[in-house]
């Protein structure tokens, strides 16, 4: 079959790119002089060690029901860029994986050849405890990472609202969690970025200190790009140093109509205005029930303590003060197949987007559930894969004009097949042209995570 | 451009405009001849003065149209050459766009023309509660827009990051002259975060006429100490300890004896006698939080030698201990005829080493080096003082400036914290990047602007012209000297 032909042919030649053999990892910390690097962290490639660098797709080498045909698995950023200059030369529209938690995200790539899989791009290639910063491969999973920073009291202060996503996952989607309100979102822990350029050429942005303004920051460029910009194989974050205290004070609202919304309003604007310096701020509205608000308040045990008090008398009577997290923290309302949406808008228009969803949920018959960051504006509202895909597109489109309504958009991270058919995932979007002009720039030939990303970039 | 051009161009913009919006006086053009690195000097050959965005996307319009170069200037604040005329080109000056147009507290967000001074939005914030957290030391005087080109940080960006970790939204003219809306008030905007790209492209990917920034929260309780040590190996090891005790500071500032002697000189701020190094840390937050951390502070300092801890009691000590250090750049010109501000990062824990490396490298050359600095975040800024009028010595100076950014980029640093690359530095970019990420950089560039119109020259290195010798000033700093501004 020519298509087999086509595949072997290319497969062989992506090998020869590759070398080979995988490499081990490689040496941290340079030339430079500083704290020495830290080991690679174990882990299971998906090949196996010791496997084939590139090897034919096999059934799970799917993204957005599209099927791949080669997979590669390349150990260094170096043999990442042969593969990407041997796929430039191929033609091949190449999407990158990590562990695949975010791998239904986004638009089904319009053409899909070699899948490039970061499993074995793992592990810390510096961790300066004292100048809190870690470089990191892109492979690494986020939970990983937390286990190498915790013994120096130390964290990527990212969430994780899909556990075994990996860092260059986390940071092609901008993926955030609660304490976003305090630490930021990864755009904002991010200084250092290592890519591989569609055409294999690695460019090297940013650095290993927190204050830097040399050159473009493209690091922020390639932040939430969904791939399509480069392969993401390095970064640097700047760290935090773990709280010794943490406190959940939790309240809940049971009026589910205009009496519940307009009191979660006011209880988010209280926080906002008090000293509490919240770390997150967060509601859940399941469709059945009332809401949530919940403070993660963090620091010193003394500190804590008298913040959570402070919080409980400004909640009144029905709160609850908690040294652990409620069973919704930090994941999404929703699972997988099901369609996720992304609702943004300025703090003051949180209680309207709350009233959006439920009214949209009520006037097209179909469970919406809520939650989100509420000190930040960003919240995140879910429907189950088995709800009416005409409904949820219809009140997709009421959510999108709720969110623009308050400054913000809705966008649909995931959704099952008959519901992408009916809407469009990201809406409209501001300077769209200009974003088309450095895709064209860095990409000339639309082979990174093709259709994937807003105006079908 | 001929001066047929420039007639032309000012013809049409004379056109659209009111007189006293298009300078092309030769007399006049000259107050625009450099901004805060005065030893760079390039008439433009046209200044416009726009009103509006509008206006502004008019100006770039009519450029793009004669094929001529264009650079944007707020206050003239920079300290790297960044608004540096080009003398073929228009100077497009954003300070009449000075208005505040909306301030939300409730949302956490201000939107403000790019001509609006820095301390003015938190000014404006402050009544109900909230300021403007990104703090450059000429925040009384910089603009909003310039502060945007440069990323601009400052003494409290430590805790609380950058410019562009607090600009959410952007309306900008791109060089092609469209007026596009880039971000907005929500977080997350989707697509490409061209906000992100834009903030700290010092001109070169277009001109910001409208910044939608957020505002923080103004903290319960702030708490600044100033300790003084025997040397700044103390100092740098007390810093750390801070650091690697989990505390992060508002602000962990250092200087140096000779800067110490300089302030002193200067602004009569009375730091404690005998001083090599003293420390200025501030905290803020939560009064308990920072209560309980201000005395692990003030262990901290004495545990690594401090000789003497002064807590500010009050708003007006505190200003004092500020004082000295925010005059310090400026005061080097009472101990030193000439002297190179230079602007340079490295990783915290290098500090001792990377100060004593300077110093030997400074005795070597026969130069002095006071050290003037935000020790938090290793953002290092070495004053190189010589005398022009001693044979050999400025070249010397120069010498050791780049030096001291080699060093920085040895151990794994930057070659600018703060200041920019503007002009000044574009020629030690590729000692930091390869030509592959530069050329990477270009691709945005040439995204953005592809007739490589917007301020041309700047960030990427370009063939020098004779003569020119990076970051040495003379005397007063030009704003300093119009009375303007007392620290930059």
């Amino acid at each position: 079959m020519p298509q087999l032909d086509t595949t072997t042919t290319q497969l062989d030649a992506l090998r020869a790119a590759a070398g080979g053999a995988v490499p081990g990892p490689a040496a941290g910390g340079g030339a430079v002089p500083g704290p020495a690097a830290v080991g690679a962290l174990p882990r299971q490639a998906a090949g196996g060690e010791g496997g084939e660098v590139v090897r034919p797709a096999g059934p799970g080498d799917v993204v957005g029901g599209v099927p791949a045909r080669l997979v590669a698995t390349p150990g260094s950023t170096e043999q990442a860029a042969a593969l990407l200059r041997a796929a430039a030369e191929l033609r091949l529209s190449v999407v990158a994986r990590g562990s695949g938690t975010r791998l239904d995200w986004g638009a089904p790539p319009r053409a899909l050849d070699l899948i490039l899989e970061t499993g074995r791009l793992s592990g810390v290639v510096e961790h300066a405890a004292g100048d809190l910063i870690v470089v990191v491969r892109a492979g690494t999973r986020l939970d990983e990472l937390r286990d190498v920073l915790a013994p120096a009291g130390q964290q990527l202060a990212l969430d994780d609202p899909l556990p075994g996503a990996t860092v260059g996952g986390a940071v092609s989607v901008n993926a955030s969690g609660p304490r976003r309100m305090l630490y930021g979102t990864v755009r904002d822990l991010l200084i250092g970025v290592t890519i591989v350029r569609a055409d294999g050429v690695v460019a090297h942005a940013g650095g290993k200190v927190v204050k830097n303004v040399a050159g473009y920051d493209l690091g922020k460029l390639v932040t939430g790009a969904y791939g399509t910009l480069g392969l993401i194989t390095e970064c640097a974050f700047r760290l935090h140093p773990v709280p010794t205290a943490r406190a959940y004070v939790g309240c809940r609202v049971p009026q589910v109509g205009v009496d519940g919304i307009g009191r979660v309003g006011r209880l988010v604007a209280t926080v906002l205005r008090a000293q509490l310096v919240p770390s997150a701020l967060e509601i859940a509205a399941p469709a059945d029930g009332g809401y949530e608000v919940v403070l993660l308040l963090e620091g010193t045990p003394a500190g804590v303590a008298g913040r959570a008090e402070a919080a409980r008398r400004l909640l009144r009577d029905d709160t609850v003060l908690s040294e652990r997290a409620p069973s919704w923290w930090a994941t999404y309302p929703w699972r997988a197949g099901d369609t996720g949406v992304k609702l943004t808008g300025v703090l003051s228009g949180v209680p309207d987007l709350l009233a959006a969803t439920r009214a949209a949920g009520d006037r097209h018959d179909t469970r919406v559930d809520v939650r989100g960051s509420a000190g930040t504006g960003v919240l995140y509202a879910g429907m189950a894969a088995a709800a009416d895909p005409d409904r949820v597109a219809r009140i997709v489109e009421e959510l999108r004009g709720a969110a623009h309504e308050v400054g913000g958009h809705a966008v649909v991270l995931t959704a099952p097949p008959p519901v992408r058919d009916r809407v469009d995932l990201w809406g409209p979007v501001e300077g769209l042209e200009l974003m088309r002009r450095v895709k064209a720039r860095f990409d000339p030939d639309a082979r990174l995570a093709p259709g994937r990303f807003v105006g079908g970039l | 451009m001929s001066e047929v051009e420039i007639g032309r161009l000012a013809g049409v913009l004379r056109a659209a405009l009111a007189a006293e919006q298009v300078i092309d006086d030769r007399a006049r053009l000259r107050t625009y001849e450099c901004d805060g690195l005065a030893q760079y000097r390039v008439v433009p050959a046209l200044v416009v003065l726009p009103h509006t965005a509008q206006e502004c996307a008019l100006v770039v319009r009519a450029c793009v149209a004669e094929n001529v170069p264009f650079v944007a200037r707020g206050s003239g604040t920079g300290l790297s050459g960044g608004a540096l005329p080009h003398a073929d080109g228009v100077l497009i000056v954003t300070s009449r766009l000075r208005a505040i147009t909306e301030l939300a507290p409730d949302d956490e967000r201000a939107v403000v023309e790019p001509g609006v001074i820095n301390l003015a939005v938190t000014r404006a914030a402050a009544p109900h509660g909230y300021y403007y957290a990104p703090d450059p030391s000429s925040q009384q005087i910089c603009s909003i827009g310039g502060n945007v080109a440069e990323n601009s940080g400052g003494a409290h960006c430590l805790k609380y990051g950058f410019t562009t970790n607090h600009v959410l939204g952007l309306q900008v003219v791109t060089p092609d002259g469209d007026l596009v809306r880039l971000g907005g008030w929500a977080p997350d905007s989707p697509g490409y975060d061209l906000v992100g790209a834009f903030v700290g492209s010092e001109g070169t990917l277009g001109i910001a006429t409208e910044v939608t920034v957020r505002l923080v929260r103004a903290p319960e309780s702030v708490r600044t100490l100033l300790a003084a040590f025997p040397g700044t190996d103390a100092a740098g090891a007390a810093t750390s300890a801070i650091i690697a005790a989990g505390v992060v500071p508002a602000a962990v500032e250092m200087m140096d004896a000779l800067a110490i002697e300089a302030a002193e000189a200067a602004v009569h701020c009375g730091y404690p006698d005998g001083a090599g190094a003293v420390l200025i840390v501030e905290l803020d937050g939560p009064t308990a939080e920072v209560d309980a951390q201000f005395a692990e502070v003030e262990r901290l300092c004495r545990d690594n030698a401090a000789f003497e801890i002064r807590i500010a009691a009050d708003d007006a000590e505190r200003a004092l201990f500020w004082k000295g250090r925010k005059s310090a750049f400026a005061a080097v010109g009472r101990i030193s005829p000439d002297y190179i501000v230079q602007d340079g990062v490295i990783p915290r824990t290098a500090l001792p080493e990377v100060l004593r490396r300077i110093g030997e490298l400074a005795a070597e050359r026969g130069v002095r080096v006071a050290n003037v600095f935000h020790a938090g975040d290793g953002n290092l800024h070495p004053l190189v003082l010589f005398d022009d009028a001693i044979e050999g010595q400025a070249e010397r100076a120069e010498e050791l400036s780049g030096a001291i950014l080699d060093l920085c980029v040895a151990y794994g640093g930057s070659i600018t914290g703060e200041h920019g690359v503007g002009m000044d530095k574009a020629k030690y970019l590729p000692r930091m990047y390869t030509d592959d990420d530069l050329d990477t950089m270009q691709l945005l560039r040439c995204a953005f602007d592809p007739r490589a119109l917007a301020n041309p020259g700047k960030i990427f290195p370009t063939p020098r012209l004779c003569g020119e010798v990076p970051g040495r000033h003379k005397g007063a700093h030009p704003l300093q000297e119009a009375g303007l501004a007392e620290v930059f």
